[in-house]
């Protein structure tokens, strides 16, 4: 028995799903990062009054289907060319507010000649780039921004740069580019870390419909299936081995 | 006027909202003519060079998910690289049009021209059960001419449409009717034409539109491809598209689109003028392939060749129409030569006349 009572009003309601969140089950697995970074995107949609103005562009990848789950207008583009898609709907829609959502091998693997042209073009979109070192989506193989050493299906012994290359830091190349005005990585791991990234989405998204050219927020995020970690100790690890090497904070804020 | 050229000011005429291309021999004059209409301060179109084809084909997939007249053209290794983006665009059932002027391959080939992607727009190309309106012009009139009727078509059944044209006629000059130019679809004219599907952004009446070519579940998957397939058979009822000439009275028929049609209605005069009943069957529309007509000739002719600058591939669907009732033969040449009248007509009389008598 409680020892008070809570009465439930909704003036006593301090958190709730996002209106533009679909009530269709995520697929995600528990602990993945999509989920929050979902969250926010529809919150900054929402807040922002672009409901009906908004255009997503889905990639391939786990994320695939946030069509199902943020309740606007979705364009799914093949692997890795979002920016691509994204390019033409902002061009022939110059007034609608154009966003990718787009994976690490989708984006900085198979995709990176769309992504980087995008940003020398100086596209007025925004660019979600979710970076967790895998492929979830195919069962945990290496992604161009998987740590040395790390192991995956398809680095069994872990990643030997003289076998699979190095991880890049796209963000940071892409920072070179005259078409870019806003680069960020942000991760949702603490309270703290999903207050920062939600201002920096909000920002991002204000860059393109005041037409500043192309943002980019990069979430350094967990996929504790491809890693074979609990929900929580995918947090740790990504604190103590991603986040060296992926640091947080503005790249590029002009 | 130019047959690559006509091209885009055929875009600009009908009203085409963008245009989304990479260069490539031997059809570069398409974009540059665009670029130097500026068509965005007079129209609004939007013209873009893209980093690859690759790029520029997600471009008009892009461009078409919102509803909007879009559209690329390129040459035989770039509509290559396109293919998987025409198999998303197709899966997804979008409307857009895809310009070929073909030229030699395979590989990297020669920039000379060349039918030999035939197969390629017919049967696919890309990955997965998909057809595209395949119209072949022979002439620069019908270059301009199917920008339109390409658009028209693609709309009218949601699947992307393929101008075939070669470099024969890309680079041919020759007089063309243009028609007035009409002004680009307005936003709530769209929203009329195909607000049902296309992205416009969700209003709070209607549910959100997906453009997407994915479903997991085997069953519901099955279900689009039904759809797709039953959309293939209206079109097949309702489109094929041929123009016969000489046909009355022939004894031998040549079966040939494009530059080669031009050859061999030049092939036909000769041959009547040496005495030989020849008549010529041009297909219109390479898919839906105007099989009907030729099966019917095929019970009055003595043998058909089918003329095409490749190794024979429009052949197959020649004989599957005629279904050995008479002989068919292929005359071609490969990698960028280009036959003239005189040596089709002697593979006529060597491979066909001479045979049948």
């Amino acid at each position: 028995m409680a020892e008070f009572e809570v009465e439930i009003k909704p003036e006593n309601l301090v958190y709730g799903t996002p209106k533009l969140i679909t009530d269709r089950i995520m697929h995600y697995c528990p602990g993945c990062s999509h989920g929050t970074i979902h969250k926010l995107v529809a919150e900054v949609i929402e807040e922002m009054g672009l409901a009906e103005k908004t255009i997503g562009v889905s990639p391939v990848g786990c994320s695939v289907f946030a069509y199902n789950y943020i309740d606007i207008d979705w364009v799914q583009a093949a692997h890795g060319r979002a920016a691509a898609v994204a390019t033409a709907v902002k061009r022939l829609y110059p007034e609608k507010m154009v966003f990718t959502y787009q994976g690490d091998g989708d984006l900085a693997a198979i995709g990176t000649g769309e992504s980087i042209h995008a940003c020398n073009r100086g596209e007025n979109i925004v660019v979600i780039y979710i970076n967790n070192a895998i492929y979830g989506m195919t069962g945990g193989q290496m992604a161009p921004t998987t740590l040395l050493g790390m192991k995956t299906a398809t680095t069994p012994y872990g990643r030997d740069p003289k076998l699979h290359g190095y991880p890049y830091k796209i963000a940071d190349m892409m920072a070179h580019l005259d078409g870019v005005c806003y680069i960020t990585r942000q991760s949702v791991h603490t309270p703290v870390n999903v207050r920062k990234a939600k201002k920096a989405l909000r920002k991002a998204f204000e860059n393109a419909m005041a037409g500043k050219g192309l943002s980019l927020v990069e979430f350094v995020a967990t996929c504790n299936s491809g890693w074979k970690q609990s929900p929580v100790a995918s947090n740790r690890w990504m604190e103590e081995n991603m986040l060296p090497f992926y640091p947080l904070g503005d790249i590029k804020d002009i | 006027m130019k047959g690559n050229e006509v091209i885009a000011e055929a875009a600009v005429r009908y009203g085409c909202d963008g245009y989304f291309g990479y260069p490539i021999t031997p059809q570069s004059e398409v974009m540059e003519s665009l670029m130097e209409m500026k068509p965005w301060e007079t129209t609004g179109m939007v013209v873009v060079q893209a980093e690859s084809e690759v790029a520029s084909i997600n471009m008009v997939y892009g461009g078409a998910a919102c509803g909007k007249r879009v559209m690329t053209s390129s040459s035989s290794p770039g509509i290559s690289l396109m293919c998987e983006g025409i198999s998303y665009i197709a899966g997804a059932s979008l409307p857009c049009l895809i310009v070929n002027v073909q030229r030699g391959g395979p590989g990297l080939g020669t920039i000379q021209p060349s039918q030999s992607d035939y197969f390629q727009a017919t049967k696919g190309g890309g990955h997965g059960d998909y057809h595209l309106i395949a119209l072949a012009p022979n002439s620069v009139q019908e270059m301009y001419d199917f920008v339109g009727l390409g658009f028209d078509l693609a709309f009218k059944y949601r699947v992307p449409a393929m101008m075939l044209a070669d470099g024969v006629i890309g680079q041919m000059m020759e007089k063309v009717v243009l028609d007035d130019p009409r002004p680009r679809r307005t936003d709530e004219q769209i929203e009329q034409e195909c607000g049902d599907w296309a992205l416009t952004g969700k209003k709070k009446e209607r549910q959100r539109h997906v453009i997407t070519s994915l479903e997991l579940d085997p069953y519901a998957q099955e279900v689009v491809n039904e759809k797709l397939q039953a959309t293939y058979r209206l079109i097949e009822a309702n489109e094929v598209r041929y123009q016969t000439t000489a046909t009355e009275d022939a004894d031998y028929l040549l079966v040939a689109y494009g530059s080669s049609a031009r050859i061999c209605a030049k092939v036909v005069e000769m041959a009547r003028e040496a005495g030989y009943k020849v008549g010529l069957l041009r297909p219109i529309t390479l898919w839906p392939f105007p099989g009907k007509p030729i099966a019917e000739l095929a019970g009055q002719v003595k043998g058909i060749l089918s003329v095409e600058l490749n190794s024979g591939q429009m052949i197959e669907d020649v004989r599957l129409a005629v279904n050995g009732r008479v002989p068919v033969e292929h005359y071609g040449r490969m990698g960028g030569v280009v036959y003239s009248p005189g040596e089709v007509f002697e593979a006529l009389k060597e491979k066909i006349i001479n045979k049948t008598k």
